[in-house]
């Protein structure tokens, strides 16, 4: 078992009798030589760590370029004096998702899933559920590894790089790995979780990675946020029985290829999109001079 | 097949798994392999390292690993007034090297007694590193493994020498590399294991015949 494809795993979950993160957490035990409760035991410690990613939030910091942080307090506020748009579980959904991303780009501690740029999707799904006591630790976890087992296939069929496959890679991987995942909790098939997979991918195919100075921050931070709507809307619509009609690993090799595809300036070198605009270029201008300042006065 | 905890994970601090968590290990390994503390550091950066690393803070993860820090340590941030108080100093500028990956640092390092290292290594990607070159010598190794590495003359039987202490402890060779600058001058071997080698067994490898020496890197531990 080598979590190649995500028939395979559909196909170890029907013969074995087993739900889907069971298979992903047996290859893990066989791949690294390891016990049942230590493989447990290390996703534990991922899930605590996304945790105490959301409860040591401040506010107050800021990234490196200045322009990132603050903005998931603003959303918290909000929601404290308004009736959203989204309700109470999506707006919650959207202040933690860009909680974790800032947090990330000041240098907090974060846990990469699959990628430190898109760190906060898939906590920004599942600690508003946790935090509201829908779920429990032990259910968290399972689906942990249903998002691993995901990221796993996507990794190997495609690509989870936003310098290989842009950002559809990045923020679209995550997206996936969140739909599966939030599927899983509410007791969704193997194959429902498929379907989940399926449709928060193909609703990002394509998706550019322009970081603005070629750094984490713009827009990285934001589209945590569309990752993390998409991904409740395809876990949505796939436990309301709505069925992706591309198969999945068919989804997944077709990210794969627009990735490969995508001309270099959308991957993750800061040539295109939002990076080449005239702001994206003010910005990048500005942090050069004050890197030669520095080096400068290092000397 | 991809570790899932390569999927989900590293626990890192920000905001670059390849500029930031990768960096930090770069500097850790340069640490290990001196096999002390160093007090000066003169650090290189290539490429991507040279153009976003301030942005990313490559500069400061980088001097973080020198002073032993792993990629998960709230330190990271601090790392030029921790050096400061620990008495590290360091230097940093742009180096061009040809055909190396974008992401790649070359570490000079020296300890308080004195022993020197020189280390090229870059960040491949999602907090994985690979170390190119150590004192001049070609090489390759990741940490991903316990990783041996030997500096000998280069003379014949060496590496027949070297492997017989590992495997009469039982020691399981996963890749191997043997390089050398030039011939008859100073050669490299490099053994990644999986498992760990006994300190008496580094030792013994230390006093063989022609062995100028032996440093040892140890799997971070899960
Ligand atoms: S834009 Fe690029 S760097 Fe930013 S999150 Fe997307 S893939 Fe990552």
């Amino acid at each position: 078992m080598a979590l190649d494809s995500m028939e395979e795993i559909f196909d170890k979950a029907r013969t074995e009798q087993k739900p889907f993160w069971q298979v992903v957490r047996d290859t893990d035990v066989e791949e690294r030589q390891v016990t049942a409760e230590a493989s447990f035991e290390k996703m534990r410690a991922a899930w605590r760590a996304m945790l105490e990613s959301v409860d040591t939030y401040r506010a107050e910091r800021r990234s490196v370029s200045g322009l990132v942080g603050g903005d998931a307090q603003k959303m918290w506020d909000y929601a404290a004096r308004a009736e959203s748009f989204c309700g109470p579980y999506l707006q919650e959904v959207i202040a933690t998702a860009l909680c974790v991303a800032e947090s990330n780009a000041c240098m907090n501690r974060i846990v990469a899933a699959p990628t430190a740029g898109s760190c906060g999707v898939l906590p920004a799904v599942l600690v508003p559920l946790f935090r509201r006591g829908s779920v429990d630790e032990r259910q968290i976890v399972q689906a942990l590894y249903v998002a691993a087992g995901i990221g796993a296939v996507i990794g190997y069929r495609a690509s989870i790089s936003g310098a290989a496959g842009g950002c559809q890679a990045e923020i679209g991987s995550a997206a996936a790995m969140a739909a599966g995942a939030l599927t899983a909790l509410r007791g969704g098939t193997a194959e429902q979780i498929g379907h989940a997979v399926a449709m928060a991918l193909k609703n990002l195919m394509g998706l550019v990675c322009d970081p603005v100075a070629g750094l984490v921050e713009i827009p990285c931070v934001k589209r945590n946020v569309i990752g993390a709507v998409d991904a409740v809307s395809a876990a949505d619509m796939a436990l309301a029985g709505i069925e992706s009609r591309v198969p999945v690993d068919q989804v997944i090799d077709c990210m794969g290829d627009v990735g490969r595809r995508l001309p270099v300036e959308f991957r993750e070198t800061a040539l295109g999109g939002l990076a080449a605009t005239p702001f994206g270029q003010s910005v990048r201008e500005r942090l050069e001079k004050t890197r030669q300042t520095t080096a400068g006065a290092a000397e | 097949m991809l570790d899932i905890f390569e999927i989900l994970g590293p626990v890192m601090v920000g905001p670059s798994s390849s500029h930031t968590a990768g960096a930090v290990r770069i500097g850790r390994m340069a640490r290990t392999l001196l096999g002390a503390a160093p007090v000066r550091a003169d650090i290189g950066l290539h490429g991507s390292f040279a153009d976003t690393g301030q942005g990313h803070g490559t500069d400061r993860a980088l001097v973080a690993g020198l002073l032993g820090m792993k990629p998960d340590d709230l330190g990271i941030p601090e790392s030029f007034a921790i050096a400061a108080n620990q008495g590290l100093e360091f230097r940093f500028h742009t180096v061009r090297l040809r055909d190396a990956h974008p992401n790649t640092a070359v570490l000079a390092v020296e300890s308080a007694a004195g022993r020197k290292l020189v280390l090229q290594a870059a960040s491949t990607g999602g907090g994985r590193i690979r170390v190119n070159r150590l004192d001049g010598v070609e090489v390759s190794f990741t940490g991903n493994f316990n990783t041996l590495v030997v500096r000998h003359q280069d003379v014949a039987g060496e590496l027949a020498r070297i492997l017989n202490e590992l495997s009469v402890c039982g020691v399981n060779i996963a890749n191997m590399s043997l390089c050398r600058d030039r011939r008859g001058g100073a050669a490299m071997t490099v053994a990644e294991t999986d498992q760990r080698i006994p300190r008496e067994v580094l030792a013994r490898i230390r006093t063989l015949y022609g062995v100028l020496g032996v440093t040892y890197y140890e799997k971070e531990e899960d």
